[in-house]
């Protein structure tokens, strides 16, 4: 029995099943559901497998057609594989006129990739995204969940070291 | 110097904060006790007599909405817009942060006035911090007996659901908001129907802004006549003013509504960075018209004066640009951004904002043409009206006001592509 033979399932854990249970009284529709799901999802893997949207979609009784196309639409989610760090510089107008540009050049170069475009280990993934609501601390990332602001090329290379990369 | 009225942000800068102990320290949640005694028709009537307008962009009158709710009706529900994505816009954010539980108390009065049982914080998706503390005030509300199917002891039910968004502008604007919630994509309905009479999931809905429920609690607890002593006749009370770009102290400030723009930038916010000249603000978020130096220093920050002058409050996301600024490249940041947020469902909106964010990338690279410029023009008075939302509008003004007000420095642009600000920044060429 081949590994490859079998179809990969995804289940979300126990803990999560009561939080879902909970939740469904809340939305009207099974479909309300969906982005939550998408979001335990990816909390939990670190990414929406195909398999995850298969799943959340028997919950909500919807098509994984329909889940995929919401998956999409919603930017945050990370439909490729899990990416360690995610990396996410705002570029938008109050952030560039205290200079993101100089610090998306930066990263770029020292990450040895260009924005849009992850590390070939799956460490990294640079992205310049649209305002934060930081605007008053800019330049600013959001690398995971955290904010980094009123950064500097020296803050950056601080954090990539703490990251485990040059 | 201008003083900071402090009533929004009492609290802020306290240690813990956002926990409901500290909050209750304060007094938090005996003015949702009082509130909750009275008629919900008598709380509506204060909100109106307050004449608090919403804090989201449009400046709607809140007790008026409240009260286009149907007399008759099934269910109602109240949806808390926390999407705050609008470029320069960074206030929502300090109360979801550092003062939880002001918003939720304004939920639980507003929920009593409008006989909602059920209330959905939409959150943008980027948000982490606040939306932990968010969920852990929530969680502490319900643990308090103060969300739930006794709500104070009254007997009532109220639930409280936190929604995340996913990452997409145009879910801020109450409608795709609804569809969101539904599990949908985040696409602006037809109004009418409007949200109050078939809202979400089909039911009686009121979509208020954050800081528009934080002021809730402070008119229920000081009265309508208190909180109109800020402010203007025609907008009363403070207002979380965040600053942005080119000054020494930007950040969020409170102060009431008919200060001076330029009292804002000189003495709270110490000034244009580097004693350089002013060149232009945006008053409100980038969806409102930009003004130029000698208009900013006139401008009363108010929703009526702003609109004399031609502009609007919006979001009061105050975004300062100093003499090295090309305003070439700061109109590109901007379009770049509306290029991608369309919704795709107006053929107008969906085709004119991708194409005007291509012709203003190529002006500001210098390879455009006079003609360019034309279009440019045209497309941004040819985009708005005729659309399912504002969006379109709201791609309009920055490209119609920039390329009216700074028209030389586009024509330079397409005329051998001399820029005239020369410094490094990034909106600087
Ligand atoms: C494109 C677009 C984006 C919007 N984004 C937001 C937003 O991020 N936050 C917000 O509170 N209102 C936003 N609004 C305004 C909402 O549609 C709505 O007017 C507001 O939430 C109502 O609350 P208020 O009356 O308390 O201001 C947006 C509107 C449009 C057209
Ligand atoms: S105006 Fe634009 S954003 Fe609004 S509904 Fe139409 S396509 Fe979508
Ligand atoms: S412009 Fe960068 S956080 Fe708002």
């Amino acid at each position: 029995m081949a590994a490859t033979e079998r179809k990969k399932t995804f289940r979300f854990s126990e803990k999560r099943e009561k939080e879902i249970a909970a939740l469904r009284g809340r939305y009207e529709y099974p479909q309300g559901l969906i982005m939550p799901l998408l979001w335990m999802a990816q909390y939990d893997e670190g990414w929406v497998s195909p398999e995850a949207m298969e799943t959340i979609a028997e919950i909500c009784e919807t098509s994984p057609a329909w889940v995929y196309s919401l998956a999409t639409f919603y930017t945050m989610f990370e439909l490729e594989r899990p990416i360690r760090y995610q990396i996410q510089v705002c570029h938008n107008l109050s952030c560039s006129l205290n200079g993101s540009e100089s610090i998306l050049a930066h990263l770029e170069k020292k990450l040895g990739i260009r924005a849009g475009e992850a590390t070939e280990d799956g460490r990294f993934r640079l992205s310049a995204v649209e305002c934060l609501a930081s605007c008053g601390s800019g330049p600013m990332m959001q690398v995971n969940t955290e904010y980094y602001e009123q950064l500097t090329p020296e803050k950056i290379d601080a954090l990539l070291e703490e990251f485990g990369r040059d | 110097m201008i003083e900071q009225v402090r009533h929004l942000t009492a609290r802020m800068g306290k240690n813990n904060s956002p926990t409901i102990e500290s909050y209750r320290d304060d007094g938090g949640y005996e003015t949702a006790m009082k509130a909750l005694a009275m008629e919900p028709e008598e709380v509506i009537e204060v909100v109106k007599a307050s004449g608090l307008r919403g804090r989201g962009g449009a400046g709607f009158p809140t007790g008026l909405k409240w009260t286009f709710l149907p007399k008759e009706r099934e269910k109602t529900y109240l949806c808390v817009n926390a999407d705050e994505s609008e470029p320069g816009t960074f206030k929502d954010r300090l109360i979801l942060d550092f003062d939880p539980h002001l918003l939720l108390e304004g939920i639980l009065i507003t929920c009593h006035a409008l006989k909602s049982d059920h209330a959905f914080i939409y959150i943008r998706g980027e948000f982490c911090r606040p939306y932990r503390r968010l969920r852990d005030a929530v969680r502490e509300a319900y643990d308090a007996g103060l969300f739930g199917d006794n709500v104070m002891g009254t007997g009532r039910t109220l639930h409280c659901t936190i929604h995340r968004g996913g990452g997409a502008y145009i879910c801020g604007e109450e409608t795709a908001l609804l569809n969101s919630i539904e599990g949908k994509k985040g696409q602006p309905r037809i109004k009418p129907p409007f949200p109050t009479n078939h809202g979400l999931f089909g039911k009686s809905t009121v979509i208020n802004n954050v800081e528009t429920l934080a002021n809730v609690p402070l008119i229920l607890r000081d009265g309508a006549e208190e909180f109109r002593k800020y402010g203007t006749e025609k907008s009363p009370g403070t207002r979380l003013f965040g600053v942005s770009g080119h000054v020494n102290r930007p950040g969020v400030y409170e102060f009431p509504h008919g200060i001076r723009l330029i009292d804002l930038i000189e003495d709270a916010c110490g000034g244009v960075r580097d004693g350089n000249a002013l060149k232009a603000v945006i008053p409100g978020g980038s969806s409102v018209p930009i003004l130029t130096a000698d208009e900013a220093r006139e401008l009363i920050l108010c929703f009526d004066a702003c609109m004399a002058a031609g502009t609007m409050l919006g979001s009061a996301g105050v975004i300062v640009m100093d003499e090295t600024t090309c305003m070439v490249k700061a109109l590109d940041r901007l379009t770049h951004f509306y290029g991608h947020e369309s919704c795709g469902q107006c053929t107008p909106c969906r085709e004119g904002s991708g194409w005007i964010a291509e012709i203003v990338s190529k002006i500001a690279s210098g390879s455009g043409t006079p003609a360019d410029l034309d279009k440019l023009v045209d497309l941004g008075r040819q985009i708005s009206g005729n659309t399912i939302c504002v969006f379109s509008d709201a791609v309009s003004m920055p490209v119609t006001s920039f390329t009216t007000k700074f028209r030389s420095e586009f024509e330079d642009h397409v005329n051998g592509g001399v820029c005239v600000a020369k410094k490094t920044t990034a909106a600087t060429a």
